[in-house]
């Protein structure tokens, strides 16, 4: 065993250690925003499993867009939506956590001897390494160019949709007087249109 | 970087460990921003198999990691208009409680 197959190893367990122990505190921790740091850090050790599996430009992508735009608009989305609740007990939660934890144990069991039944077709072809990005250029701009193309359609519908989703919906016609109204910048009192009357929140008006 | 000190199956494992994960955490949080951060790590699982596909089995022909990059894309639209969705909700329910949205149950 040479000294960078044992620099990998290392690596790699010291990776995984991160990956699986960060996403258990994802899941478990009760401080949500604890969760949303940890889960950066879930998604850094993924980027180094990446630069171990020698794709480095896909390990930059999954740094600049997983930790850089999803991470950060998962913690702007905590602040926007962050009230101390107490939330009602459900009546048979543990009984559900212990069975659907029995499901995903069986699910993790029946993934991991897949993995290690499968006769794989190893060892592959060499792995082009450093090369890797100039393929994926190519690959983009030859036989996968419709998806490519297809991709930047989606994430225009999907940022116009965010912006009309999350808005006040500042064009809205006062019934009455038949002009538009709420057209200030200062957020105005609304009451919410779908709370339960039953509710201990008082309604505002 | 051929000769491999780590076997495909280890990445497959961790990938699959990830996955259970988020699985368990998609049924069980009652946090709604939870539950999207829980699809994340499903999908950095589904990721993490297809590149390790993509240098193990593809090595000359990475089209994993060009489902990679398509998958990453998606998922970035997905978490804007999920959370824009959230925050609409929250505008109207005044609540994140998972169990209360269910508007749409019976």
């Amino acid at each position: 065993m040479t000294v960078a197959s044992t620099t990998q190893l290392v690596c790699f367990v010291i990776l995984s250690a991160t990956l699986v122990l960060g996403s258990l505190a994802v899941v478990l921790l009760p401080n949500i925003v604890y969760s949303a740091f940890l889960l950066a850090g879930v998604f850094l050790s993924v980027a180094g499993l990446y630069l171990l599996l020698n794709a480095s430009f896909v390990a930059a992508a999954q740094v600049l867009v997983y930790v850089g735009a999803v991470n950060v608009l998962i913690l702007f989305a905590i602040m926007l939506v962050n009230k101390k609740e107490n939330l009602a007990p459900i009546p048979g939660m543990a009984v559900r956590r212990l069975l659907s934890g029995a499901v995903c144990a069986g699910l993790l069991g029946l993934l991991i001897r897949v993995a290690f039944t499968t006769p794989w077709a190893l060892p592959g072809p060499t792995p082009v390494g450093e090369d890797a990005t100039i393929r994926i250029g190519e690959h983009l701009f030859s036989d996968y160019l419709l998806p490519f193309e297809l991709a930047s359609v989606l994430l225009l519908m999907a940022m116009i949709g965010a912006i009309v989703l999350a808005r006040r919906d500042v064009f809205s016609i006062d019934i009455i007087t038949g002009e538009p109204a709420d057209q200030v910048l200062i957020e105005k009192e609304r009451s919410p249109l779908l709370l339960e009357p039953t509710d201990s929140v008082p309604l505002r008006s | 970087m051929t000769a491999d000190a780590i076997p495909l199956q280890a990445y497959l494992t961790v990938a699959a460990f990830l996955f259970c994960i988020g699985v368990w955490g998609l049924i069980n949080s009652r946090n709604a921003v939870r539950v999207l951060m829980s699809i994340e790590l499903m999908l950095n699982a589904v990721n993490l198999n297809l590149m390790s596909f993509s240098n193990y089995l593809d090595g000359q022909l990475i089209r994993g990691q060009v489902f990679a990059i398509f998958v990453i894309t998606v998922a970035a639209a997905e978490a804007a208009v999920g959370l824009a969705i959230l925050l609409s909700l929250y505008r109207n329910r005044e609540t994140v409680d998972m169990e209360r949205f269910n508007l749409l149950r019976w």
